[in-house]
């Protein structure tokens, strides 16, 4: 392993982001700000939602941000540039294992993911007000799901920007990410899905799940949710999957 | 100093269709479509013999061609060697490093223009050498030096801050061999680097290679321009179907060809006994005829002429085209093949 150029690599990356900086806030922020403005403000003030409905949608609010940050902060460029203009080619010749090409790349979308997070949090709060009744008391907890949630994000998008053809991204979107985003409970804790036993089963297969309930029962732990242990525990399983076949794709892709 | 080239019986078989920018054109079509198409479709995977045993040694210093028509294998040989493909068997080698399994090693010492330009689209034309030269760990100030020089010498300084995506097909070329030039490699290979070049550039591209060889760089180009050959490389390999048919300096392996000169004849017909008049003139050592044409290999070409022209007279067949063809691979690809480079 070879540091300089794993940070050149890195430079490269964090040079590109930068650029387009704009397009990139505004292509996965305004989504989760415009749900936070409906639902957090518009529905709580005329009164058809409970005011206390905001301390729960805003950990469910950063748990989509990270997760299509990073996911399409990984992919997008990745199917981009493994096209037939294969523009990652002078990368993979860089003197480097190619797969650490890929680590970079998870790492550059993870740290995009924790960033979004952060930023989407801001403006949120602002949105929804200061008295959210949030605890700062399991912090630690937090960053450590907060981290593993970014590192989902980034090895998925790894994984999905090395499977699919970009054709098919658009497909996918509609197809998978949109009930992912929906029967991920980023909108509503996943114990008021106990009137519907068959789908409170079904989506504990949906990585989303894990994410938002793990940020909100370490961020606003009044409200039902799943232990941080067993959160921690799956993330990690899930991480390290996406992680291994991430690697894997991106290595079939970049050899023939 | 120098780093050589080696490969030892290379064979590389794929198993998946050529994706369609890979101008491989035996199997067209196929790509893109919808998600579930799949399975419905789905053809038995093919076996594309790319290369068939190649061995080859190039020495340290040296500008070495490998020639062949389209589908020859040229640019799989090209992959193997700069780490792109992984060989179904043999090895190849960079200097002393095994081109897979040491590939960090190898890369180092590569540089490589491949067939497409393969530009980074979300940089300028300045940030792609100085990117290009900190993967390899060169110092700022010395990033910036080489990329003003080579920016320069390419003709790109106009344009070194411009996106590349809007760069015409000679420009980006240009700019692919200037950003293979960026960490001084000790060998360079060139992918059909003239393919789609104006003939002024082509000679400025000719004159850069040329200096850098001597400067103690190795080099491997592939063409399917003989004369690219033939002026360039100080020895050749012709490539057919994923084996060396022949292999040599440029000299040794036109004086290979029986004759040498080519004579292509078309004629309104060609009875047996033409054909034994032919072989009869003095100097000519082999009579090929197909159809209406008849191909003679001699040893002298324009005063062949009137001899052929007298026997075809004297067998009542009407001579409607002549055309004499100078010693050069082409006529030995030819010869070998029965097929013109140029297809
Ligand atoms: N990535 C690939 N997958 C499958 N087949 C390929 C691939 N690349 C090249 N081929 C096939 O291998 C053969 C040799 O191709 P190539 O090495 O590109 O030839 P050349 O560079 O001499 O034109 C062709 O038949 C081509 O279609
Ligand atoms: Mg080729």
């Amino acid at each position: 392993m070879n540091w300089t150029t794993f940070r050149a690599l890195f430079a490269r990356d964090l040079h590109v982001a930068r650029r387009n900086l704009l397009t990139t806030i505004l292509q996965t922020m305004l989504q989760p700000l415009l749900f936070v403005f409906v639902f957090g403000q518009v529905m709580t003030r005329s009164g058809m939602m409970p005011t206390s409905y905001r301390g729960m949608l805003l950990p469910g609010i950063m748990a989509i941000a990270m997760t299509m940050t990073g996911m399409m902060g990984v992919a997008m460029p990745l199917l981009a540039e493994f096209q037939f203009t294969r523009e990652i080619e002078d990368r993979l010749l860089a003197p480097i294992r190619s797969e650490w090409l890929a680590v970079e790349k998870m790492v550059a979308g993870a740290i995009q993911a924790l960033i979004s997070g952060a930023i989407v949090a801001l403006p949120a709060r602002l949105l929804l007000g200061s008295d959210l009744g949030l605890s700062t008391e399991h912090l630690g907890l937090f960053a450590t799901i907060a981290v593993l949630v970014a590192i989902f994000a980034a090895a998925g998008g790894m994984t999905l920007g090395c499977s699919v053809g970009q054709t098919q991204i658009g497909l996918i979107f509609s197809l998978v990410l949109a009930p992912m985003i929906m029967f991920g409970c980023a909108y509503y804790p996943w114990a008021s899905l106990a009137s519907f036993p068959i789908l409170q089963k079904l989506v504990l297969i949906n990585p989303l799940v894990y994410a938002s309930e793990g940020l909100r029962g370490t961020l606003a732990p009044q409200y039902p949710h799943i232990s941080p242990t067993i959160i921690i525990a799956v993330l990690v399983v899930v991480d390290a999957i996406l992680i291994v076949t991430g690697l894997n794709r991106f290595q079939s892709k970049a050899v023939s | 100093m120098g780093v050589g080239i080696r490969t030892h019986e290379l064979r590389k078989v794929f198993t998946t269709p050529p994706p369609l920018a890979a101008a491989g054109a035996r199997f067209a079509g196929g790509g893109g479509g919808g998600l579930f198409k799949k399975k419905k479709d789905a053809k038995p995977n093919p076996n594309i013999v790319a290369l068939d045993g190649v061995s080859l040694e190039v020495a340290p210093g040296e500008i070495f061609g490998l020639l062949g028509p389209n589908g020859a294998g040229k640019s799989t040989t090209v992959g193997i060697l700069t780490t792109r493909v992984r060989p179904t068997s043999g090895e190849a080698y960079i200097g002393p490093y095994d081109a897979w399994k040491q590939q960090v090693d190898a890369k180092r010492l590569i540089g490589v223009v491949q067939q497409r330009p393969n530009l980074d689209f979300s940089l300028t034309a300045r940030e792609i050498l100085l990117f290009h030269a900190a993967y390899y760990g060169i110092s700022g100030a010395e990033r910036h030096e080489r990329a003003n020089r080579l920016l320069d010498q390419f003709q790109l300084t106009p344009r070194a801050d411009d996106m590349t995506r809007g760069f015409s097909g000679g420009m980006m070329q240009r700019l692919s061999v200037a950003r293979a030039l960026m960490h001084d490699p000790q060998v360079l290979f060139l992918d059909e680097p003239s393919t789609g070049l104006d003939p002024q550039t082509r000679l400025l591209l000719w004159g850069i290679v040329r200096e850098y060889n001597e400067s103690g760089k190795t080099i491997l180009l592939t063409t399917h321009n003989m004369e690219e050959a033939d002026t360039m490389c100080h020895r050749v390999a012709i490539v057919d179907h994923g084996k060396v048919i022949a292999l040599g300096t440029p000299a040794e392996l036109k004086a290979s060809i029986p004759g040498g000169y080519l004579v292509q004849l078309k004629l309104s017909a060609v009875p047996e006994s033409l054909i034994e008049k032919l072989k009869s003139l003095s100097g000519v050592t082999e009579v090929r005829a197909t159809g209406n044409s008849v191909d003679i290999y001699a040893g002298r070409g324009g005063s062949l002429i009137g001899e052929v022209a007298a026997a075809a007279a004297e067998n009542s067949a009407d001579l409607h085209d002549v055309h004499i063809a100078e010693p050069s691979l082409e006529n030995l690809f030819l010869h070998h093949t029965g097929r013109s480079l140029r297809q």
